[in-house]
């Protein structure tokens, strides 16, 4: 009997999967779900080109339709997976029709974090994770705006260079101390504090919000410390819920994500799950990771399609990210948390520097601003659990190849 | 519009059209072109659309950026013919530029 392959998510990591499945000999049949009505797209230009209106709707594509059609696959999309039955093996969908697999793909993704006060329903707030809430959020994104966007992580700030460019009045209002506190060290906050200051953004570090309200077209911003602040417009950038209810309600164990092995299976038979909605064991770090990026999707999907496809190969990645705001380009390798040392290279002051991150010597991470040469050295040597000495790192007549 | 040839490591040849200001990758995968991935979308950050320039195009491409040469550096089989095709754009001095695919990348 023909194996049939069910991929639920039409994200990066779903498309991925499509393709290396086939590219690993998988012959069956192929389906690929998606609640969205688009076939996969990049989501990392929403927040960037296509959010600043360069890039077009239909570049965002990671294939064109022609890829699924070469390849077989049946594209369901708009109508997301209602419940899972895993003795079964049966999927329901939003239409109420059911499908059977023989493996099923979990690449369900994430949706944003709903802001936790009263006054989330406001019409002009807005979140950013589809190419829909980008196309709602461009109709009031205009020069003069006042702009209000909570959370100063990678979509807050990706949003606030885009809108400084664009001649918005930009405020940005963190509650922890610093900017990227969950993903980078003091240097590199303190850099993008300085970069977006530079460009006119405001940046209100410690502060919390407690309520927006006001008319639809008027909200007001209150704050912790009791300040209310008028905008035009809210956004809210303040982390991911991974999509884990269809497999929790199923019986698949979760915790931070649909728990998988280094092969990229659930606990329940023939179930896998990859990309943001997962959660994996990272050999390099000696833990479970949950990722949200780009890389980890693609390198999760290869993973899983390996294993279905009978050629298991177990994950072994560095985690890698990036983000473009203004004319600066972060590259991160690694994962900073559980640093007890930073080493600067290069000036700050200079738009071009690197930060390394070690624990006892190790080298956990590195945060590359326009360094590309020192991103690249970094995702070579963290895997191999190198000792670089510090003063070679500081040392700039030394060459990022020469670190180890 | 100008012709890209692709060319596999066994020899197959594949010509397409590209639009001016298109990326040689956003072309190959758009044509489906086999042994190019573009991964990361054309940000220079994954090194899947790795090509060799056939020599009598390789000084009429643009200058090679620090980030490329970067990632360049992390793949295989590098020569003096490397370049990503998400760094080469489509323009009227290319028409008729000839790209091999490396084994690797298959």
């Amino acid at each position: 009997m023909t194996e049939s392959v069910l991929i639920l998510g039409a994200g990066q990591a779903g498309a991925q999967a499509v393709q290396s499945l086939r590219q690993q000999g998988f012959s069956g049949n192929l389906t690929l779900i998606g609640g969205e009505p688009l076939l996969p797209y990049q989501r990392p230009p929403l927040s960037k080109a296509f959010l600043a209106g360069t890039l077009a709707r239909e570049r965002l594509l990671i294939k064109p339709e022609a890829f699924y059609r070469n390849a077989a696959v049946d594209c369901i999309l708009n109508n997301p997976a209602v419940s899972l039955d895993t003795t079964e093996r049966r999927v329901t969908l939003a239409d109420n029709r059911h499908l059977y697999f023989d493996h099923l793909l979990l690449t369900t993704g994430g949706r944003p974090r709903p802001l936790p006060c009263p006054g989330a329903d406001h019409p002009r707030l807005h979140y950013l994770r589809s190419v829909a809430d980008v196309e709602r959020l461009r109709e009031h994104f205009l020069p003069q705006a006042r702009l209000i966007i909570i959370g100063a992580g990678y979509i807050g700030l990706e949003v606030a260079a885009i809108a400084a460019k664009l001649g918005l009045n930009v405020r940005v209002l963190e509650a922890a101390p610093r900017v990227l506190s969950r993903v980078t060290g003091a240097e590199v906050s303190a850099f993008f504090t300085r970069v977006h200051t530079r460009a006119g953004v405001e940046i209100h570090c410690d502060t919390g919000v407690t309520a927006i309200e006001g008319a639809p077209d008027a909200p007001r911003v209150h704050t912790a410390a009791g300040d209310v602040m008028e905008a035009d417009l809210v956004l809210a950038g303040i982390g991911l819920l991974p999509n884990i209810e269809l497999a929790q309600s199923a019986g698949v164990a979760c915790d931070n994500g649909i728990l998988v092995d280094e092969l990229g299976q659930t606990a329940a038979p023939a179930i896998l799950a990859a990309g943001d909605c997962s959660n994996h064991p990272n050999a390099i770090y000696g833990r479970r990771l949950r990722l949200e990026s780009v890389h980890n999707a693609i390198e999760q999907a290869k993973t899983a399609a390996a294993t279905i496809a009978g050629k298991p190969q177990p994950y072994n990645q560095v985690p890698w990210f990036w983000s473009d705001q203004y004319d600066v380009k972060l590259q991160t390798a690694g994962l900073v948390q559980g640093h007890d040392r930073t080493v600067v290279r290069g000036d700050p002051a200079s738009d071009s520097f690197a930060v390394f991150y070690l624990q006892a010597n190790r080298l956990l991470a590195v945060d590359a601003i326009n360094r590309p040469a020192e991103f690249i050295a970094a995702r070579k040597l963290i895997p191999t659990g190198a000792h670089p000495r510090p003063e070679t790192l500081a040392d700039e007549s030394i060459t990022p190849q020469d670190f180890a | 519009m100008i012709k890209v040839t692709y060319i596999e490591f066994d020899g197959t040849e594949r010509t397409v059209e590209v639009e001016a200001g298109v990326s040689l990758m956003e072309a190959a995968v758009t044509n489906l072109v086999p042994g190019i991935d573009g991964d990361c979308g054309g940000m220079c950050a994954c090194a899947t659309c790795h090509v060799h320039v056939e020599p009598e195009w390789v000084d009429k491409l643009q200058p090679m950026a620090d980030l490329e040469d970067a990632m360049l550096n992390l793949t295989e089989g590098r020569d003096a013919t490397s370049r990503l095709a998400c760094q080469l754009e489509a323009a009227p001095e290319l028409d008729g530029i000839r790209l091999r695919t490396p084994l690797g990348q298959h």
